[in-house]
């Protein structure tokens, strides 16, 4: 097997024996990425110089006696929304096409402890909004496992690069489903931490109660120890909760006997595809096999939540987004006479067209006259859906249910209308609005190739939990599929 | 003072003014509301910014605890409760001094609400409410180019967004304000109040307190309300005053001549001493707060106010009935002595020190020589070199008989000139006072010697006489005998 | 039944300082009007007596100290100005 298809876990092994080398590693990214750049636009930014002395630097750390972490020498992917000092960080955004920062992220900080090599700035949507990664002022990306079809969003490039190779593992971000989704469409592993695990300091706001760093790996294991080097509490993140130290690998058991599953029947609902379905009701029985215990229930709240969340979502970043003005940096309209001319000529012209919907939405719905009906409503119904949860939670250890409602679709199919590509989020979108953790592992493949994936939901702070289903479902699974194919 | 004006004096006023004041106060902690910068006043521009008050994209904001306890203990002060949980909001609108375009402030659960000031008027007490007090970040500062340095008529603006991320706090009243000297009294009683506190500067001139106040008028005893007018650039005691009497003046002529008031932001103009209408945005102010998601709600437990309210020092008010009920001291001084926290202070260590029966000559010496001395040089207090011990020493000596009130003044002039104890310049320049009976026993032999004919005019009843033989003794001392026992051996001695 | 009209868009675009041709304004209207349909569905939950949630975590109190940092250079703070002049960020005419 080609190194840049294996696990961080794996290469750690091999680093430790000494049978590859920090170089070894980079060189095997690079090559597929120069491979493979050009077909599925993962990288927006992707910089083969930069990865070499980043592996050379680190050859030199091991030689003198470096203590090897659980990233050492990992080529990460990182999600274009994450501010890496000195590099370009842009948001996939024409507003920010230039923007250099001149701060690090929490999470690249605590990766740089760790010694990782940063892969590249990985593509995605417009300010991570979208669901197939065709909102990108880069263009789209592809899914490595048929170049026809979208890799989910907004993280699609993320997961395309982890899926094709271009890099070990990535750092994504999840604020309706963005990590989620296009690990099930791409067929890797995407876990969405609980709210305030993981900083959200140098994570350029989509909603700020929304989104979360996290994960997308190639295996369970990888995730884990992911998750254990960028969680943590950050004084920088008011929202950021102190846990101490977690070592997550340490709940990757494989044992669910006597674990109580349910089935949110609001989840399995009309528009989940039949091959979905079916697949993930495979692996419910294998999970039955392996002795947990599975029942459906009804989370009657979960109808409202798409709708909530395009409430929230959208007036969160409507102010969020305020920012970007061309005043103090990214681009600017230079013809315009007035202030007040220039932001709206620069914003009209940097945004893109998903962007400025959602800043109209949210605009609205913060809009004088029509708080209380849209965003203090919709507040509201967040609380029905964080108390469904709590009493399933009081029931089940954790819950089931697909990640996607379908498999990757065609470029191009949902481009024209919003609301159909918003659906694409309704399994994922509740997990968000309630702050918990959950995973996406694949389980399977549709008639046409494509995988599927399985959402494994717990209760706040019960990553435990998740790490025990999911490695022992990712054991009886089996799911093993990659792209070869892209290197013929 | 025109024909409508309510000045109080008992002219009968047709228009009853309805006042009421917003007051930003900056704090004078060390760093900034949401992030670790430091506050900076005069420093080149943007050299006190950093990704968070910048605004820059990914950056989050985390609260200053020091804020919090200046803004409560400020709150407390104003008589306010600290409501049990608080929250801020962002308040949401474009302009080149935000950072973000929106401020994070407090909206519908501001931190504290419903106190009130009492204001002295001298011959009665304004009690007026305090609404809100309530934690938001400041702006940056635009620097207009072009030579007038002023908006309209520049092409173009630079931004320092140095003071951007100044905590600040709001404090806002009822309007139960009704005249222009009654708000100049109040932001000075307000001002004097922050600085006996400590958290602030409050310099007007720097921009530290600022102030804007609304303005209605209604025929007096009148329950309705008249349309109010907004006035902004109230930056001085004198300024309030005048900007609010120019305002009352202006809704009063409308009312008159029938005409209605518009509901308006106005500018005043010191220059002038007139108020503008500011130009009509396009749109109106539509800020849609809604709770910052990015900060976790403040709630305050009982305890933690106990313990900030036992930092608040004696205020202004319970100074000045201390001084007129336990000191005795008389109203006027008691007022001055309070008005500045540092001389209050400093009365109040020399007070301490001297005890009951001399505190009154400290008074005395604060608000007379030692406040025309500090006047004339333009010094403060604090700057005067001179220490309440210092001070202290000079009044027991001369209590103690040891210098006369007239070389007291002298010896008070080297203190502060040399910054020497006044025990060394009495020792330096000989300047005790001589008491010894018998030392004066004799000078006086020797005056009444050599002036027959004075001591014969005392003795043929010519009272006043005896003090041109006293003259002369204090001519031979100069200046250093205790006059009363001149006087009283003198006496003795032209009686025999 | 219309939930936003062109002239209520018109006047959100405003707020929202984003400049639309009149094709985009026609366009996102009617988007946004699909979209708000959609949203419409929470009336239909009962939220009678339910607080509304701002965030899922159950913290409060997160202060820090008031201990200066160090700000950035005056060079890093304009590094990515789109213009800029005697160490301000230079703006047009303010309107
Ligand atoms: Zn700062």
């Amino acid at each position: 097997m080609q190194l840049n298809f294996l696990t961080a876990h794996k290469l750690k092994k091999m680093l430790e024996k000494r049978e590859v080398c920090a170089s070894d590693i980079a060189a095997s990214i690079q090559e597929s990425c120069e491979k493979l750049q050009p077909k599925i636009n993962a990288y927006i930014n992707f910089d083969k110089s930069i990865l070499q002395k980043q592996a050379e630097e680190i050859e030199c750390y091991i030689a003198a006696g470096g203590k090897l972490h659980d990233f050492t020498a990992i080529p990460v992917a990182v999600k274009d929304n994450i501010c890496t000092h000195g590099i370009k960080t842009t948001c996939a955004s024409k507003i920010l096409a230039d923007y250099v920062p001149v701060y690090d992220a929490t999470v690249i900080k605590k990766l740089q402890e760790h010694k990782y090599v940063l892969a590249g700035k990985a593509n995605m949507d417009e300010f991570a909004m979208g669901s197939s990664n065709e909102n990108s002022a880069f263009g789209p990306v592809k899914n490595p496992l048929d170049l026809q079809m979208v890799p989910g969003g907004s993280s699609g490039g993320p997961a395309a690069a982890v899926c094709a190779g271009m890099a070990i593992c990535a750092l994504g971000s999840d604020t309706g489903g963005s990590i989620r989704q296009p690990a099930s469409l791409c067929g890797i592993v995407g876990l969405k931490p609980t709210y305030g695990l993981v900083s959200r300091y140098g994570l350029i706001s989509f909603a700020s109660s929304l989104d979360q760093v996290g994960p997308i790996t190639r295996d369970v294991t990888d995730s884990a120890n992911l998750l254990s080097a960028i969680s943590g509490w950050d004084q920088c993140d008011s929202t950021s909760i102190n846990t101490g130290k977690v070592s997550y690998k340490d709940f990757l058991v494989d044992d669910i006997k006597g674990l109580n599953i349910g089935v949110p029947k609001q989840l399995m609902a009309e528009g989940v595809d039949s091959q979905v379905a079916d697949s993930v009701n495979n692996a419910l029985e294998m999970a039955q096999h392996l002795g947990a215990n599975i029942e459906q229930i009804s989370l009657p709240s979960l109808e409202y939540a798409l709708s909530v969340f395009y409430v929230i979502a959208p007036s969160e970043a409507s102010s969020n987004l305020s920012k970007f003005d061309g005043v103090r940096y990214g681009y600017r309209n230079m013809q315009a006479s007035t202030l007040h001319q220039m932001y709206r000529q620069t914003r009209a012209q940097g945004f893109g067209p998903e962007v400025k919907r959602r800043i109209m939405i949210g605009t609205y719905c913060l809009s004088s006259g029509y708080y209380d009906a849209y965003y203090e409503k919709a507040q509201r119904v967040r609380t029905l859906i964080i108390n469904d949860f709590k009493k399933a939670f009081e029931k089940y250890d954790v819950l089931i249910s697909p990640t996607s409602p379908t498999t990757a679709f065609k470029i191009g199919e949902k481009t024209g209308d919003p609301l159909s590509m918003y659906l694409s989020d309704i399994c994922t979108i509740p997990v968000n609005l309630a702050g918990l953790p959950a995973i996406s592992i694949p389980c399977g493949l549709s008639s046409e190739n494509l995988p599927i994936g399985l959402q494994i939901i717990a209760g706040t702070l019960r990553e435990d939990l998740i790490f025990k289903t999911a490695y022992s479902l990712e054991k009886a699974i089996g799911f093993n599929k990659f792209p070869l194919h892209l290197y013929e | 003072m025109n024909k409508y004006m309510n000045n109080n004096t008992g002219e009968m006023a047709k228009y009853e003014a309805v006042i009421g004041l917003e007051t930003h106060v900056e704090l004078s902690t060390n760093t900034k509301m949401f992030c670790g910068c430091a506050l900076s006043f005069g420093a080149e521009p943007n050299t006190r910014t950093c990704p968070v008050c910048l605004g820059l994209p990914g950056t989050l904001p985390v609260i200053n605890s020091k804020a919090v306890q200046f803004a409560i203990k400020t709150a407390l002060a104003l008589n306010c409760s600290i409501n049990k949980s608080s929250i801020f909001h962002r308040k949401n609108y474009f302009y080149a001094d935000m950072p973000k375009n929106y401020q994070i402030s407090q909206y519908n659960r501001p931190l504290a609400s419903n106190g009130f000031l009492d204001v002295d008027m001298g011959s009665y007490v304004r009690r007026v409410g305090i609404t809100r007090v309530h934690m938001e970040e400041d702006t940056g500062k635009l620097i207009h180019t072009g030579s007038s340095g002023r908006i309209s008529e520049s092409d173009a603006s630079i931004v320092d967004y140095n003071r951007a991320g100044t905590p600040l706090i709001e404090i806002v009243t009822e309007p139960d304000i009704r005249t222009p000297a009654e708000a100049k009294e109040y932001l000075i009683a307000l001002r004097n109040i922050i600085l006996y506190l400590d958290v602030s500067d409050c310099s007007m001139e720097q921009g530290s307190l600022r102030c804007d106040a609304n303005i209605s008028l209604k025929p007096a005893g009148a329950k309705s309300m008249g349309t109010k007018t907004e006035i902004k650039n109230l930056n001085s005691f004198r300024f309030i005053q005048r900007g609010l009497e120019y305002e009352y003046k202006r809704q009063a002529g409308l009312l008159e001549e029938g005409k209605k008031v518009l509901q308006q932001t106005r500018h005043y103009d010191h220059l002038t001493d007139t108020t503008s209408a500011l130009r009509l945005k396009e749109e109106a102010h539509d800020y849609r707060y809604f709770p910052d998601p990015d900060l976790v709600p403040l709630i305050m437990d009982k305890d933690a106010v106990q313990d900030i309210k036992r930092e608040i020092p004696e205020l202004p008010g319970e100074k000045i009935k201390r001084y007129l009920e336990v000191f005795g001291l008389p109203d006027e001084t008691a007022r001055l002595i309070a008005s500045d926290k540092d001389t209050a202070q400093y009365f109040d260590r020399c007070a301490n020190i001297l005890g009951p029966g001399k505190l009154k000559a400290a008074a005395n010496w604060i608000t007379g020589d030692f406040a025309a001395y500090l006047n004339k040089e333009s010094l403060k207090i604090k700057q005067s070199g001179i220490s309440a011990e210092s001070l202290c020493s000079l009044i027991e000596m001369i209590e103690g008989g040891r210098i006369s009130s007239k070389i007291a003044k002298s010896v008070f002039e080297e203190m502060a000139q040399s910054k020497k104890e006044p025990q060394d310049i009495i020792m330096e320049h000989n300047l005790e006072q001589v008491s010894d009976e018998g030392e004066l026993s004799k000078i006086i032999d020797e005056v009444i010697a050599a002036n027959d004919e004075v001591v014969q005019q005392v003795k043929d009843g010519k009272d006043k006489a005896i003090g041109f033989l006293i003259g002369q003794v204090m001519a031979k001392t100069k200046g250093k005998a205790n006059p009363a026992l001149v006087n009283g051996i003198m006496s003795k001695k032209l009686k025999k | 039944m219309k939930i936003i009209s062109l002239e209520q868009a018109s006047h959100v675009a405003k707020l929202a300082e984003l400049e639309l041709s009149s094709d985009e304004l026609d366009k996102i209207t009617s988007q946004l009007d699909d979209i708000l349909g959609h949203v419409a569905k929470i009336n239909e939950a009962d939220t009678e007596g339910v607080r509304p949630t701002s965030h899922t975590l159950d913290t409060n109190n997160v202060l820090r100290e008031d201990t200066v940092k160090d700000s950035l250079s005056q060079e890093d703070a304009l590094k990515n100005a789109p213009q800029q002049s005697g160490g301000g960020f230079l703006v047009p005419k303010i309107d």
